[in-house]
């Protein structure tokens, strides 16, 4: 179980996070939405470690996440970046088993290659792609080997940054599926930023929306479109008219 | 008044704040070599990198530095009769300045700019914080491999520029200024001592080090989105170029200072 206590996070003057009180339970997909540039990267990044918090405690399975080893910390981890984040240095397969050729889950690279190969086949791609560059990749096809790396190590925890931003609705339909298949797959625990309704629908157990650098809502997928929340009905129905500003 | 002493209170703190987290940088870098893991093929990748595909503008830049070397000290030495001082101030001022001082440089313009752009560009791409979130630090796996090839590498490449602007000025002698090739290769031999030669590797070694470590510096720090990339860029090369310069004065100070 992940949980953010009070988390409050500044870059100078700008005021990101304000309080964020936020429960993952452990073995469940969490979508946390919101509008563009309200923070929702910067709050998976600090419960990674990437931004260090200004204040409040975020803790995974009880721990506080600051007093807990690094690498074993990490190791515990997935995650899928909004561009893709793919070394453009290496070939496919290298990518997706970056993990598995280096450090404390390091593989014999014959193995390692392996996994990666099996790794790219269960995100539906072939055993061709392994050895191609990321530039040589379209859009969907690099979300996928992110994907794939995501779950080479098959971590306990994955985070999923807008899995679904620029791609087109029925590879945005194929990203979902995956996600949800594998994540029933590996019983990982999940947090998925995005603000596309449909990955939405398709991956959340639970949604938690975030403005003004706080959880404004939280509750169950099913609750989301009954709610009286003013702010979460607006940005169901993307309605320019509510009480979320928008300029113009 | 209180408002000028202000502006200049205020750039002195942000100069030395940033010249804090620059030791900083340069510290955490050098104590990573002595903690694992290690990643001999990142490093042997840069060594190629930095060192083999560096050889040609080195090779270019050092013979044609030699040669119009030989003939401005073969122009100025005519006004005071000392035409035959040409090998020996061609060696001097190759070994001693212009080949440190020129494949430094050289290296800035190249291996820095490339360095600088590539990390920035990992940077703004996320490629960075993927590679944290792998459980590897970016300064062991980026930083470390490129400075300590470039430390190692730079010597060697300065070596063989001081080789190669001895011969510029060589060929420039013997077909063009009529020099005897057996002699002025004599009394470049004759002429250069041990410190010559250990001054000049010792300020490519410094050199390279201070190539690399601006790169990944001005990289690792890098602003958002193109601009950034370019500003990163422009930023590590030009004072990689300024800090080349004034350690060189430092080293020829310290060893050649009477």
């Amino acid at each position: 179980m992940i949980t953010l206590s009070n988390v409050h996070k500044a870059f100078g003057d700008n005021k990101v996070l304000r309080g964020i009180d936020l429960t993952v339970p452990k073995g469940t997909s969490t979508v946390v939405i919101g509008g563009s540039g309200t923070g929702k990267s910067i709050l998976i990044k600090c419960i990674l470690g990437l931004v260090e918090p200004d204040s409040g405690v975020i803790t995974v399975d009880g721990v506080d996440v600051t007093t807990q080893p690094r690498d074993a910390f990490l190791a515990r981890f997935g995650m899928l970046f909004q561009g893709g984040a793919l070394f453009d240095s290496l070939p496919v397969w290298q990518n997706v088993a970056f993990r598995l050729l280096r450090g404390s889950l390091k593989r014999p690279k014959a193995e390692a290659r392996e996994i990666a190969i099996e790794k790219l086949r269960r995100v539906g791609l072939a055993p061709e792609v392994a050895d191609r560059f990321p530039a040589e990749l379209s859009g969907g096809m690099q979300k996928r080997v992110s994907l794939a790396r995501a779950i080479a190590a098959e971590p306990e925890i994955i985070f999923f940054d807008e899995p679904t931003t620029g791609l087109d609705p029925i590879m945005s339909g194929v990203i979902n599926d995956l996600i949800r298949e594998i994540v029933a797959e590996i019983g990982a625990t999940t947090i998925t930023i995005t603000h596309d309704m449909t990955s939405v629908r398709a991956i959340a157990d639970q949604v938690a929306m975030l403005h003004a650098g706080k959880i404004r809502w939280a509750g169950p997928i099913g609750d989301l479109d009954t709610t009286d929340d003013a702010y979460v009905r607006q940005f169901v129905s993307g309605s320019p008219e509510g009480p979320i500003e928008t300029l113009r | 008044m209180t408002r000028i002493l202000a502006s200049i209170g205020a750039a002195v703190l942000s100069s030395l704040a940033a010249l804090g987290r620059f030791v900083l940088f340069a510290l955490g870098t050098v104590s990573h070599l002595f903690r694992p893991p290690f990643y001999p093929k990142e490093l042997g990748h840069s060594l190629l990198q930095i060192g083999y595909f560096s050889l040609p503008v080195v090779g270019l830049t050092a013979i044609f530095t030699g040669g119009a070397l030989a003939l401005q000290i073969y122009a100025g030495g005519a006004r005071f009769n000392a035409e035959a001082v040409v090998p020996q101030i061609v060696a001097i001022g190759m070994v001693r300045e212009l080949g440190p001082v020129l494949v430094g440089l050289m290296i800035a313009a190249r291996v820095t700019s490339s360095v600088a752009a590539e990390i920035a560009t990992m940077k703004v791409t996320e490629q960075i914080d993927a590679l944290v979130t792998l459980s590897t630090h970016p300064m062991k796996y980026l930083t470390l491999p490129r400075v300590l090839a470039a430390t190692l590498v730079m010597p060697v490449l300065v070596g063989i520029g001081d080789i190669i602007g001895i011969m510029g000025g060589y060929l420039v002698g013997t077909q063009r200024l009529g020099f005897n090739g057996a002699t002025y290769l004599q009394n470049t031999i004759d002429f250069l001592e041990p410190l010559d030669v250990t001054s000049s590797l010792v300020k490519g070694a410094v050199f390279g080090f201070i190539a690399a470590l601006m790169g990944c510096y001005y990289g690792m720090n890098s602003g958002r989105g193109a601009m950034g990339v370019g500003r990163a860029t422009k930023n590590s090369v030009v004072m990689a170029a300024i800090l080349i310069l004034a350690s060189n004065f430092l080293l020829t100070e310290a060893f050649f200072s009477a």
